[in-house]
């Protein structure tokens, strides 16, 4: 018997309307050269503004939300490890590395028929398996591909000579859109794109502010379904406009206090990316009354983040809303790259402090009462510190459990372990599942 | 090691704890714990300090796993322990220069976790491919120079880098006269002897270092040798001064007569182009020297790289040691392989933890060594 909800609770509106953005985005990828249009391919972080800036008809596809999809369908991911692993890749490199180029050899797109091979493939280089993803991946697809450095340190130590070599390899991008693609970039439209991405990303920081409610409006199950469209094409206008939708609406919800978890007591924090085949445990809590309102990792993977002059910790304002008028190629490029450099999740590649602060500014502010880190061997780059910040989090008195797993790689995730040791951790919080509390 | 030719080199290896206390009695200089060989020692001699690079000790630890999650590299794990253990206390400072996220690890905790009165984090641009990678490692290296000099609170001058340029250089170019004799038909130096003598160079005071290196190319030519090479290997991966592995190897009927490793020819492999601007030549040495993969794209330029130096050393086969969870070799592997393959070079993939199994990788070895050969077993 289940306890009776504390707070009124609804479907999202906007939930149909972002899984159909997201089916379309993947058709319009696959189907792009029928209409003459370009396919590129990349991860999650590159400059997608951009080959934006090229057309309205070219179309990216995003290694980890595509990773990240296959994951869950569980036959389909096991397919494309194995394949990789019959290839010499080892077992325990980037799952969404492994399930991609799976996919590219078994030549089996997801979303039905061949892989649709990119035009070319343009990435950032933050995170030691970046390069050697789409390296592979364009030697074996027979495409061009080119790379921005991103490596250049924290936020916090940027200086001019470091700008200047991010912006200067962005010029160097368009060039190499320019020559792979014969077309010329339209630095209206790039700049356009530009303000897109600087739109939704602060947007999407935006809208987890609104999860500081009690109780919270979102869950992070449903987050992952919303933050996801960034991740996809960030810099497109119908993502821009999406999340102004769904602010709109979360808005709302927080007004009327509805809540994403009806008999919300506790609230968790985790941290990297779930075990996609496994969102059933976000489901598990709520047995305990407990949402998880978020992460740094679902704030801060495409959301855009600054210290506001009240010293919160909020969305980052753009240059539209500071006034600044973006009027040449040049200046678009280094507002962009200034943009991309204060990513939350680009900051612990650096210094694990860095994010053991913020997650501490979130227990904070969104009155987390736990945090459950992921311990996940599918992602070395979100995993980087994670057990000096699991350490600092439990030095500043804050509850903090640990689970360990694989975001796309279900052979290393055992569910009823991972169940237990939740168990254990809301034992901990005080927290009975509602059949006891009832 | 039958000459005793190498003993020197075999005692600072297992002796270097003891050598670097040593040096900072005798000297009053400072020793600054490095911890990836893209670190530009240089300015460290420069300005009168002992770079020390830390290496792990190949044995079961327990202090490292509440600091790194253990699905990252065994050498991460192990060099940390060594800063958790006290064994680096001598240690007056500890720098990182950017390569992988892995290492990355060791060298935060380490500084959050092992007293040091100073350290450095010197982002280096990853894609030194890029035509504006030097000019961004160039500012990186005047700072450095700049934080260096508030740590010894004096100024560094270029004669002083120019000078420390100069023995590096002559260091590095000692280390390749000495990989020469690998080349031989039947080597008078083995992959052991040459192990003792590139890994010691990146903790033993460059000078005396070259006194010795200097005082082993002389002898050499009038060493007798009379051990066959048998089949003459390269060893590739990240670090390796696992000296029983390669013992082990060379009791099996093979020589290692080269590898692409940063305990080995990554480290010294080129000279600095010295320039006018002392920081320029050090800068673009880095920059230019063989590349971990991780620095490695877009372009594969250590698949040539590695393939040349087979050609040029002779060697017939490989060995790739590869520190488990190390994911830039991990992700080079495959097609490095592929590519090695279609030149003729077989390998054989094993994989190396802080502390290796020998039993088991003998039985695959001399098993890879008798298909090399070929030899009808019924």
């Amino acid at each position: 018997m289940a306890a009776a909800a504390r707070y009124p609770t609804e479907p999202l509106k906007l939930w149909r309307k972002a899984k159909a953005l997201r089916e379309q985005y993947y058709r319009n990828y696959a189907r792009a050269r029928e209409n003459g249009g370009i396919r590129w391919g990349a991860a999650g972080w590159s400059f997608d503004a951009i080959p934006t800036a090229f057309g309205d008809d070219v179309y990216p596809l995003t290694g980890e939300p595509y990773g990240a999809a296959v994951a869950h369908e569980r036959k389909f991911a096991k397919e494309c490890l194995e394949k990789a692993e019959s290839i010499g890749f080892a077992r325990d490199l980037c799952a969404y590395m492994r399930i991609y180029w799976g996919s590219v050899h078994l030549n089996k797109y997801l979303f039905g028929g061949p892989f649709p091979k990119p035009d070319f493939n343009f990435q950032t280089q933050i995170c030691c398996s970046h390069a050697k993803w789409y390296q592979h991946a364009s030697a074996f697809e027979g495409v061009p591909d080119f790379y921005v450095d991103v490596s250049v340190g924290a936020y916090r130590d940027i200086d001019q000579a470091k700008l200047d070599y991010v912006v200067a390899q962005l010029h160097d991008s368009i060039a190499f859109v320019e020559g792979v693609t014969g077309r010329r970039c339209d630095d209206e439209r790039l700049i356009r794109a530009v303000q897109n991405e600087m739109r939704a990303t602060s947007l999407w920081a935006e809208i987890c502010t609104l999860n500081k409610a009690v109780p919270a409006p979102l869950d992070e199950k449903s987050m992952y379904s919303l933050y996801v469209l960034a991740v996809l094409h960030k810099s497109s206008q119908w993502c821009a406009d999406f999340y102004q939708e769904v602010l709109d609406e979360v808005k709302d919800r927080v007004a009327r206090g509805i809540a994403a978890v009806g008999n919300e007591r506790c609230r968790i924090m985790s941290d990297t990316q779930p075990p996609w085949a496994f969102l059933k445990i976000f489901r598990h809590l709520e047995e305990y009354g407990a949402v998880s309102i978020g992460s740094l990792y679902t704030f801060g993977l495409e959301g855009t983040w600054e210290v506001l002059p009240n010293g919160v910790w909020g969305p980052r304002r753009t240059p539209v809303q500071l006034g600044i008028a973006i009027t040449s190629r040049d200046q678009a490029l280094r507002l962009y790259a200034d943009w991309n450099l204060s990513k939350p999740l680009w900051q612990h590649f650096f210094d694990p402090s860095i994010k053991t602060e913020l997650m501490k500014t979130i227990v904070r502010d969104w009155a987390v009462d736990g945090v459950m880190i992921h311990m996940n061997r599918g992602c070395e780059g979100l995993s980087l510190g994670i057990m000096e910040n699991r350490l600092g989090l439990a030095a500043a008195g804050i509850p903090v459990m640990t689970y360990e797993g694989n975001m796309g790689d279900e052979r290393e995730f055992d569910q009823g372990r991972a169940q237990s040791r939740i168990d254990s951790f809301m034992e901990t919080l005080n927290l009975k599942r509602d059949f006891v509390a009832a | 090691m039958g000459s005793g030719l190498f003993e020197q080199f075999r005692r600072w290896y297992e002796e270097r704890h003891e050598y670097a206390r040593a040096w900072k009695a005798r000297t009053g200089g400072m020793v600054a714990a490095t911890m990836c060989t893209y670190t530009p020692e240089e300015v460290l001699i420069a300005a009168g300090m002992l770079p020390v690079r830390v290496l792990g000790a190949h044995e079961p630890q327990n202090v490292a796993e509440p600091h790194l999650f253990g699905m990252f590299c065994p050498f991460c794990r192990d060099t940390l322990a060594q800063g958790l253990l006290g064994r680096y206390d001598y240690c007056d400072g500890v720098t990182l220069t950017q390569s992988c996220i892995q290492y990355r690890q060791s060298f935060h905790s380490w500084r959050e976790h092992v007293p040091s009165a100073w350290n450095y984090y010197l982002p280096m641009p990853n894609e030194v491919q890029s035509r504006h990678a030097r000019l961004l490692h160039y500012s990186e290296v005047k700072k450095f120079r700049r934080f260096i000099e508030g740590v010894i609170a004096k100024p560094i001058s270029d004669a002083a880098l120019n000078g420390a340029i100069a023995v590096i250089n002559e260091n590095r170019r000692l280390l390749r006269q000495l990989y020469d004799y690998r080349k031989e038909t039947n080597p008078r130096v083995t992959g052991v002897e040459a192990l003792y003598a590139s890994i010691t160079a990146q903790f033993v005071d460059k000078e005396e270092h070259n006194r010795e290196l200097q005082r082993v190319l002389d002898e050499l030519p009038g060493l007798v040798n009379d051990r066959a090479a048998g089949v003459r290997c390269i060893t590739i991966g990240a670090e390796n001064d696992d000296i029983a592995f390669m013992a082990m190897v060379e009791s099996l009927g093979a020589t290692i007569v080269i590898d692409d490793q940063c305990s080995g020819t990554r480290y010294f492999w080129n000279e600095a182009r010295v320039q006018e601007d002392p920081i320029a030549t050090i800068a673009d040495r880095y920059c230019e020297r063989p590349a971990c993969p991780t620095k490695d794209y877009p372009l594969h330029t250590r698949f040539d790289h590695v393939l040349k130096l087979c050609r040029d050393y002779g060697a017939s086969a490989g060995f790739f040691l590869q520190q488990k969870f190390c994911d830039p070799h991990e992700g080079d592997y495959p097609d490095l392989k592929k590519h090695l393959d279609a030149n003729g070079i077989p390998t054989l993939l094993l994989e190396f933890d802080i502390t290796n199994a020998l039993g088991p990788f003998r039985t695959r070895i001399e098993a890879f060594l008798e298909t090399l050969g070929e030899e009808e077993l019924f």
